[in-house]
């Protein structure tokens, strides 16, 4: 992990090999295709329930539904089904194995996570371009901030799914393993709750966990007209988390199972 | 710098390696193998063979020690040493759920100058298999699958970590028959192995590993021709070892005799012309050069416990 230069050769070999394998298992690809679709329903439902969304009419409620299920998307698709596939070619020793080929360590993380990365993104188009037009919502405002946050979300997730991964014994614990961050983020970051509904102390907190700059700056993307100052601000937390997230997977990620 | 036009491909230079805990798998080893030799590292299970070869290929970095392999330290230059080398592991390391040809299109896409999957399928005998998952494949043939990766970029170097472990007896012939043609094309291979048939078909010189330490290096030739050779026999009821010819050094426990000689032929002659002048049949008579086996096993006892030789019951209480 030296220079951040990536083969392109290398990591579409590896992303190639990868998505066969998320395609053949049944498991994986349903976390990843139907339950971001499931959780958008229910995103709805609980959204619809709280005071102050449905106030201001469908399409703010659409809007509110539709940042909450990009978060939703990019915490299950990258992030759920990353950790699995890290420990599972753990334990296969396939990263081991792979380590005494050309491919360097940053590429045999990035090529692993490429097919999750590309379903996330794919599914969050899907979102924003169908979403709206089912859910009377605007389009996004912003496209550009918005696909801004989207990349970073990936890299940020993509990373917490490696060292989630470290703290993994085997595929069947990561549904417990990854259940922290999941909750946190849907609780604290503002999938489920809009973020100005918490009381103030706790949402001066609740900014700082590690998904919350990346939502404010979707929210931002879609509804537009956000203060610069609030843009600055979720924009350094979400690089202080990438940073974090970065020299933690340097230091603690296992390419090897524990013996 | 100084290896790097130099016929020394591989020099390993007092190698430690430490594992958290505290225990060293791997304590003070040298050796260096030359372009185009076969080099085979033998020892019984835990001596640290695998330890040591992880470090020779560049998966971890020595506790004490350097490595060298064309003059480049494998860990730190990586991206220099990898195009050059090809790694068998002692446990593949293949996704279950991937077709063979679809493993080794996947380990073409991150080597350079790779093999056509085909060529490389066809040289270790599983063309007929390429459309096979790899969860279906006996143990053998993973092996196969994982000696057809590690010849795919065409290695200078090959490291073969129990390269035919598991393997059935023609499945062990076709790779010592492949190790034997890449040799003669050039390649530097470094084996380890616990069959010692293997190391003496195919090594040129071979080193015995015993606790993490090297405690012989040398053909296998040297190796052998170190040691004494072995004349075994049983003598009928009534004849008592005592009997036998002052000149020959032997050792008995009740009828059953056992002699180690530098000069076999000579003692065997001895022996025979005694037994027959004497009319004494020698039951379960057997004469034998030492082979490295024997080396191999007088090394494993004699380095166990300051008590010497322990034997097989030794763990009974």
């Amino acid at each position: 992990m030296n220079a951040p230069a990536l083969n392109p050769g290398r990591l579409a070999a590896l992303g190639r090999s990868e998505l066969t394998l998320l395609v053949r298992n049944r498991g994986a690809l349903t976390v990843a295709l139907l339950m971001p679709l499931l959780m958008v329903f229910v995103l709805r439902s609980t959204l619809s329930g709280v005071d102050g969304v449905g106030g201001e009419g469908r399409a703010s409620l659409g809007e509110a539904t539709l940042t909450g299920g990009i978060g939703m998307v990019l915490v299950l698709v990258v992030y759920m089904s990353l950790v699995s596939a890290y420990v599972a070619r753990r334990e296969e020793l396939v990263l081991k194995r792979l380590r005494t080929g050309e491919a360097r360590d940053l590429e045999i993380l990035a090529g692993t996570a490429l097919p999750a990365a590309v379903l996330a993104v794919g599914q969050v188009l899907v979102l924003a371009v169908a979403g709206a037009a089912a859910l009377d919502a605007r389009m996004p405002r912003e496209p550009l901030l918005l696909a801004a946050a989207v990349l970073a979300a990936v890299v940020l997730l993509a990373g917490a799914s490696a060292l989630t991964s470290s703290f993994t014994r085997n595929v069947e614990s990561a549904g417990i393993t990854t259940l922290p961050l999941f909750l946190v983020t849907a609780l604290g970051s503002g999938l489920f709750l809009p973020p100005e509904s918490l009381p103030g102390q706790l949402a001066t907190v609740c900014e700082l966990l590690p998904l919350s700059g990346v939502m404010t700056l979707v929210r931002a993307g879609w509804t537009g007209g956000a203060e610069t100052g609030d843009l600055l601000w979720a924009g350094l937390t979400t690089l202080a988390w990438i940073m974090i997230t970065v020299f933690a997977v340097r230091t603690w990620f296992r390419w090897e199972p524990r013996r | 710098m100084t290896d790097s036009d130099h016929r020394t491909v591989i020099r390993a230079e007092g190698l430690r390696r430490g594992y958290a805990g505290g225990f060293e798998a791997v304590r003070g080893v040298s050796f260096s193998v030359e372009r185009g030799e076969v080099f085979a590292l033998l020892g019984t299970n835990g001596a640290g063979k695998t330890s040591t070869v992880e470090l020779l290929e560049g998966l971890a970095a020595p506790s004490g020690g350097q490595v060298r392999i064309f003059g480049l330290d494998p860990y730190r230059q990586r991206a220099r040493v990898r195009p050059r080398t090809g790694v068998m592991l002692q446990e593949g390391g293949f996704p279950s759920d991937l077709s063979v040809a679809e493993t080794v299109g996947m380990w073409g896409g991150v080597t350079s100058g790779a093999r056509p999957a085909a060529e490389v399928l066809e040289l270790v005998g599983l063309a007929a298999r390429s459309s096979v998952r790899v969860k279906q494949l006996s143990g053998g043939e993973r092996r196969r699958l994982d000696l057809a990766l590690a010849l795919l970029g065409r290695p200078e170097v090959l490291f073969l970590d129990e390269p035919t472990t598991g393997m059935d007896p023609e499945g062990r012939r076709d790779t010592w028959a492949l190790v034997r043609e890449l040799r003669a094309q050039g390649t530097t291979v470094l084996l380890t192995t616990h069959y010692l048939e293997e190391a003496e078909e195919l090594a040129d010189r071979l080193a015995i590993l015993h606790e993490g330490e090297l405690v012989l290096t040398g053909t296998p030739a040297e190796v052998t021709g170190a040691r004494p050779a072995r004349i075994r026999f049983t003598l009928p009821q009534g004849v008592p070892a005592a009997r036998l010819p002052l000149a020959l050094c032997a050792a008995a426990e009740g009828q059953r005799v056992e002699i180690r000689t530098e000069r076999l032929q000579a003692d065997l002659g001895t022996l025979l012309r005694w037994a027959g002048e004497s009319g004494i049949e020698l039951a379960g008579l057997d004469a034998r050069a030492a082979s490295l086996e024997e080396a191999f096993l007088e090394i494993a006892e004699n380095r166990r416990g300051p008590a010497g030789r322990t034997g097989p019951m030794a763990g009974a209480r």
